[in-house]
């Protein structure tokens, strides 16, 4: 039968199973909508941005596995949802962005929102395409869904003229697809990992470093046996905090510039490091000059031969889907004879809980005044640590990766690679979708808060109650610190003046508002919020100390066991 | 080191942006860049010349083949190879300079394709190298206009890029 270009849109979305799209509707994507309108299989979630359809496709995504999909209109749409799709990019979240184009007749014509979408999206995005004939359209589909779960996970974005959603064309939605030009490897090679065995085997100072590779595979339950049977501390990065139970002994905290001393010290002193499905990036492993002062052998487990080997020269490399290598390491362990060396083993984590001694998370609290730290801490005991917890970007996404001990993997969803304020409202959202019922909470500071505040009329549209834990203090936090310890003290343009009444800015979009500023209200608000406001979304203003700062801290360019520690200063 | 690098890709609109777009991003270094269909117009063959250690070399591997119209690339210059680049130069040819630059084209094995009163245009192919030595060779006033295609080059033997 012969469907319009707009029909088949529609179809290959239903094909593909999908529940939600994320978007905003615009002229060149009018005759889609309009097909979305006679249809109930799929449902529309209208924001009040794109760049927060973005990211509430995405954290639907990452806190569910499934693929996030949003829509938007041509020229600013795609140019709003920029953002939004390079944050996807950089923490590999695989997503299915369609965006509308002017008709191919005027492509190149600078005619009204035409936007070169796909050069503009080209290095943030898995990869892109231009449909050009309706003809192509639903195998184009085919692929972008295709390619954007499989392999090291990513956005793709399908770029489609308005006229090629007016003319007809026979629809087949292929059941597989393959691709000659992309193979994603699968399986590790068995010899690499005979060889990561034998070094894990034979270790002194064994570390194990997981990433958020470990989240996108669903690879934690192995992930949890392979360290379980080996008794090696592990250490998470921001992106791979939930991935191993954050309150098990065996894990050191998360690693990195804002890092635990415990997690960050083995790190360094490790003499076999077993990465998993992490980067070695700079806010990680620090100077990576200083990090090869210490001789170690390093295994590499990635599904992306690019990430292996190059910020850190690995010794034994393994190409793979997390979760595989990972099965046939356990198998190999139990198969061998031999065990890890336990006196040694002894001695290294002797080591490390003098490390841990240090308590390098105590803060000083005041009477008066609240601390963010202790927001964080009652916010895990009243929701009883198993809250999905987004965040946006600054001191209080690092509070809350500190302090908030995830024991699953999906519920930290924040943005770790492109580091983006603006990121946790609709983020939230998006998990909402995609956890019916979850209990949600948005860490953010009032800066960060404001670039998508206008979320909050998409919330009270679809009645999320997520509760947003504003940690206020009065400044872009995040880079004051940075000015405090590195430029003299010189505040350039890091205080929020003229701040709203955060009260009532969620009361006039129809929420519920609350200003605490005491520290024995914290516990209260947030039970009444979690409590009798369950089905609310509640603002939760805190006013915080305006000058707490994160600690410990690894200052950009330093080695990583050159930290900063709070008790120093 | 320089580094030949031949890459097949799938011929569709976009694949050269894709890979100038990643050495201008990841900031490597492009000597020469040629690309045209083989002789399945399916694909495109494309050759980069570039200059780099040999952990940079191998990430620009790593990073073509990730990207997805991306079908083979190989490294030319680890294993035996031959390379070639087209040149074309105009030069004056008049007076005892005109028999002069009639020589030095026939020593370089070169071919006048042009002749007006005053001017040849030269075609010479060769390796990069041999090109450079004829512009040495001649008188550098003499020389009116070059072209040159960049290189391309193709293992030798049994060692072959093919899908
Ligand atoms: C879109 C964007 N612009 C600028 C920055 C740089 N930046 C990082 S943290 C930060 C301050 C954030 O302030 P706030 O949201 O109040 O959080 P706090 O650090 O105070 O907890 C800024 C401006 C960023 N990460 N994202």
């Amino acid at each position: 039968m012969q469907l319009t270009g707009a029909e088949i849109v529609i179809r290959c979305l239903q094909e593909e199973k999908v529940e939600y799209i994320f978007g905003y509707p615009g002229g060149s994507v009018l005759f889609i909508y309009d097909e979305l309108f006679k249809q109930d299989q799929i449902k529309h979630i209208l924001v009040r941005h794109e760049q927060a359809a973005v990211h509430a496709a995405d954290a639907y995504s990452r806190s569910s596995n499934k693929i996030g999909v949003c829509m938007v209109t041509s020229g600013p749409g795609v140019t709003n949802a920029v953002t939004g799709i390079a944050t996807a990019y950089m923490d590999s979240i695989p997503l299915v962005i369609l965006t509308g184009q002017v008709p191919t007749a005027y492509i190149g014509q600078d005619a009204f929102q035409e936007a070169d979408t796909v050069g503009i999206t080209r290095p943030c995005v898995k990869h892109n395409f231009l449909v050009k004939d309706v003809k192509d359209l639903a195998l184009t589909l085919k692929k972008a869904f295709y390619i954007a779960r499989t392999g090291r996970p990513g956005p793709v974005l399908v770029d489609i003229p308005k006229d090629v959603t007016i003319q007809k064309a026979e629809f087949h939605y292929p059941k597989t697809i393959s691709l000659r030009s992309y193979n994603p490897v699968i399986k590790g090679h068995a010899g690499q990992i005979k060889k990561a065995v034998q070094l894990l085997l034979d270790a002194k100072r064994p570390m194990v470093y997981t990433g958020g590779g470990v989240i996108l595979s669903d690879a934690s339950d192995k992930l949890i046996k392979l360290v379980r049977m080996l008794g090696f501390p592990i250490t998470q990065t921001l992106m791979g905090l939930g991935g191993y139970p954050g309150t098990d002994r065996q894990h050191l905290g998360m690693l990195g510039m804002h890092g635990t001393f415990e997690a960050n010290m083995a790190m360094q002193n490790c003499d076999v490091l077993l990465a998993i499905g992490a980067r070695f990036d700079d806010r990680v492993i620090g100077n990576p000059a200083h990090f090869g002062q210490v001789p170690r052998k390093i295994i590499h487990v990635d599904i992306d031969p690019s990430s292996i080997s190059k910020r850190v020269k690995v010794d034994v490399p393994i190409v793979g889907n997390v979760p595989d290598v990972l099965d046939e390491m356990i198998r190999q362990l139990e198969a061998s004879q031999s065990r890890p060396d336990e006196k040694a083993l002894a001695a290294w984590w002797a080591q490390i809980e003098e490390w841990r001694a240090r308590d390098c998370l105590k803060y000083k609290m005041g009477k008066d005044v609240i601390m963010p730290q202790f927001v964080v801490e009652k916010l895990y005991e009243v929701t009883g640590g198993d809250a999905f917890v987004t965040s946006d970007v600054g001191q209080h996404q690092m509070f809350a990766a500190q302090y908030y001990k995830f024991d699953k993997p999906r519920r930290w969803i924040n943005s770790g690679g492109l580091g983006t304020m603006g990121f946790g409202l609709p983020a939230a959202m998006g998990v909402l979708f995609a956890n019916p019922g979850a209990t949600v909470a948005c860490i953010t500071g009032e800066a960060s808060i404001q670039m998508n505040i206008q979320e909050l009329s998409t919330c009270k549209q679809f009645r999320l109650p997520i509760k947003i834990i504003n940690l206020n203090n009065g400044y872009l936090g995040m880079v004051r610190q940075w000015q405090q310890m590195f430029h003299g003290n010189r505040y350039s343009e890091s205080y929020v003046d003229a701040l709203p009444d955060f009260v009532k800015l969620a009361e006039a979009y129809g929420h519920v508002g609350m200003r605490i500023t005491k520290p024995e209200d914290v516990e209260p608000a947030l039970r009444e919020a979690f409590g009798k406001h369950k089905n609310d979304l509640v603002f939760l203003d805190f006013v915080i100390d305006p000058k707490a700062n994160v600690f410990p801290m690894v200052a950009a360019g330093k080695g990583l066991s050159e930290m900063i520690l709070a008790e120093e200063l | 080191m320089r580094h030949i690098i031949s890459i097949l890709i799938e011929n569709e609109a976009g694949a050269l942006s894709r890979v100038a777009g990643l050495f201008s991003a990841r900031g490597y270094n492009i000597e020469s860049l040629t690309v045209a269909p083989t002789e399945d117009p399916s694909l495109s063959r494309m050759t980069i010349v570039s200059i780099g250690s040999d952990d940079i070399i191998e990430q620009i591997t790593k990073q073509l083949n990730k990207l997805i119209d991306v079908v083979k690339v190989v490294d030319l210059s680890e294993a035996a190879h031959v390379e070639r680049e087209l040149m074309l130069v105009k030069v004056r040819a008049t007076g005892k300079e005109r028999e002069e630059m009639k020589r030095m084209a026939d020593i370089f094995r070169g071919h006048i394709i042009d002749v007006t009163e005053s001017s040849y245009v030269i075609e010479l192919t060769g390796d990069t190298r041999k090109l450079d030595a004829f512009l040495d060779a001649i008188d550098r006033s003499l020389i009116l206009e070059t072209v040159r295609t960049g290189v391309c080059g193709i293992g030798r033997g049994d060692r072959i890029l093919k899908v």
